[in-house]
This record gives structure tokens, C-alpha cells and sequence, in this order.
């Protein structure tokens, strides 16, 4: 089962320089929602910026993610 | 093209991606989501007054599965207008607040005001919602 600090982890060692604060939402390990704030994202369009984070964890998202809430930066 | 005669269903998302305007994929029915992320999603475009037509997915499995490979976004609700997706529950959200929302449905509305969306009941069923 995934849980909020896996997640963080993941997020900050595939996207270079990016920072993710990542909180459980419902405390179920399931729903989660991340704050991430990367220079790659940008130049990247909202739906870009998110596509970047949900290629990291693929078919997971809909499966043992249910859902995963994204705000995303670049700064 | 070729290969969407042996897909009906792709098929199917694609002509109603392509005939309507503002488009929303979600779980259940605008009047009764079945997911607060549905929901809320629902809630921004009614905010806005849109005019918006809905496919609920959750009735064949196929529907998501064919509307991801085609949108290449893994998450329900998907909003789509002018053809191209827009962005799930989070993105509409914060569209919505920022007033980016506004002014893209208002710029696709006042371009397309005299079209009504279009709604095929074949294969998808397509309510056509003002809210």
C-alpha cells in the first residue's frame, strides 16, 4: 500500500529539483493530494505539469491510488 | 481511422468529444454524481451557467477504458471543450477560481452560441445539461 511519504519520494526522484509535499487525504492510504513545485514544469500547461507527475505512477493511479489531488508549480 | 471500425466505442467518445462543446466524462449523472470529484467538477461549470453535455462512464467499463486511451489521462472526470481536454477535478477547480474557467467557457460559448450540442444516444448515452 502506497503511502504519503513513498509518494513524496517518488515524485522528488523522478521529476529533477522538484519539491512535493504529499498528505493522505482520508487516512486510508488510498486518496491522496500533492502540492508539487518543480522547474521542469515550466513552460508546461496545467495538463502537462499533472501528466509529468501521473506517468510516475502509471496504472497505479485508479488502482491502489484511487486518486491523486494535484496543485503544481514552477517557480 | 482505420482501426476505429473495429471499435465502436472509441469510436463513439471521439464523436461526442468532437460534436460537443463542453463535454464532461464523469461518474454518474450531473444530478446525482456518483464521486465527489464528479461532483465538484459539475458544481464549477453550473456555477458558470455552462451549457454542457455529460457521459456518465460508470454504466461499461469499456467507456473509461477507451476515453483514458484516447485522452491519455488517467483520472475521472475528464472536461473537454473545443475538442481538447482541459483537466480532471483539480485543474477545472482551480481554473475556476483563478477565472480562467470563465473566460475560456465564455470565449467557447460566445464562438459557438448558435450551435446546440449535439447529443447521440447510439452508443454513449449524452445528456445535454443547462444547469
Amino acid at each position: 500500500m502506497p503511502d504519503a511519504a513513498t509518494i513524496k519520494a517518488r515524485i522528488e526522484a523522478a521529476i529533477p529539483g522538484a519539491q512535493a509535499e504529499v498528505e493522505d487525504w482520508t487516512g486510508g492510504g488510498d486518496h491522496f493530494r500533492a502540492t508539487v513545485v518543480a522547474d521542469a514544469f515550466a513552460g508546461l500547461s496545467r495538463i502537462q505539469q499533472h501528466r509529468l507527475v501521473y506517468e510516475i505512477f502509471g496504472a497505479e493511479i485508479g488502482g491502489p491510488i484511487h486518486a491523486l489531488s494535484l496543485k503544481t508549480h514552477s517557480q | 481511422m482505420t482501426d476505429q471500425h473495429d471499435n465502436p466505442i472509441r469510436q463513439a467518445v471521439a464523436d461526442a468529444i468532437a460534436n460537443n462543446d463542453v463535454i464532461l466524462f464523469m461518474k454518474g449523472t450531473p444530478e446525482a454524481p456518483a464521486c465527489g470529484f464528479s461532483a465538484r467538477t459539475v458544481g464549477a461549470l453550473q456555477a458558470l451557467d455552462t451549457r454542457f453535455a455529460a457521459v456518465d462512464i460508470l454504466p461499461d467499463p469499456r467507456i473509461r477504458q477507451e476515453l483514458t486511451a484516447l485522452s491519455q489521462w488517467p483520472t475521472i472526470p475528464q472536461l473537454f471543450v473545443g475538442g481538447e481536454l482541459v483537466g480532471g477535478c483539480d485543474i477545472v477547480t482551480e481554473m475556476f477560481e483563478t477565472g480562467e474557467l470563465a473566460a475560456l467557457l465564455g470565449a467557447e460559448g460566445q464562438a459557438h452560441a448558435s450551435e446546440p450540442a449535439v447529443a447521440d444516444g447510439s452508443t454513449l448515452q449524452i445528456e445535454n445539461r443547462l444547469s
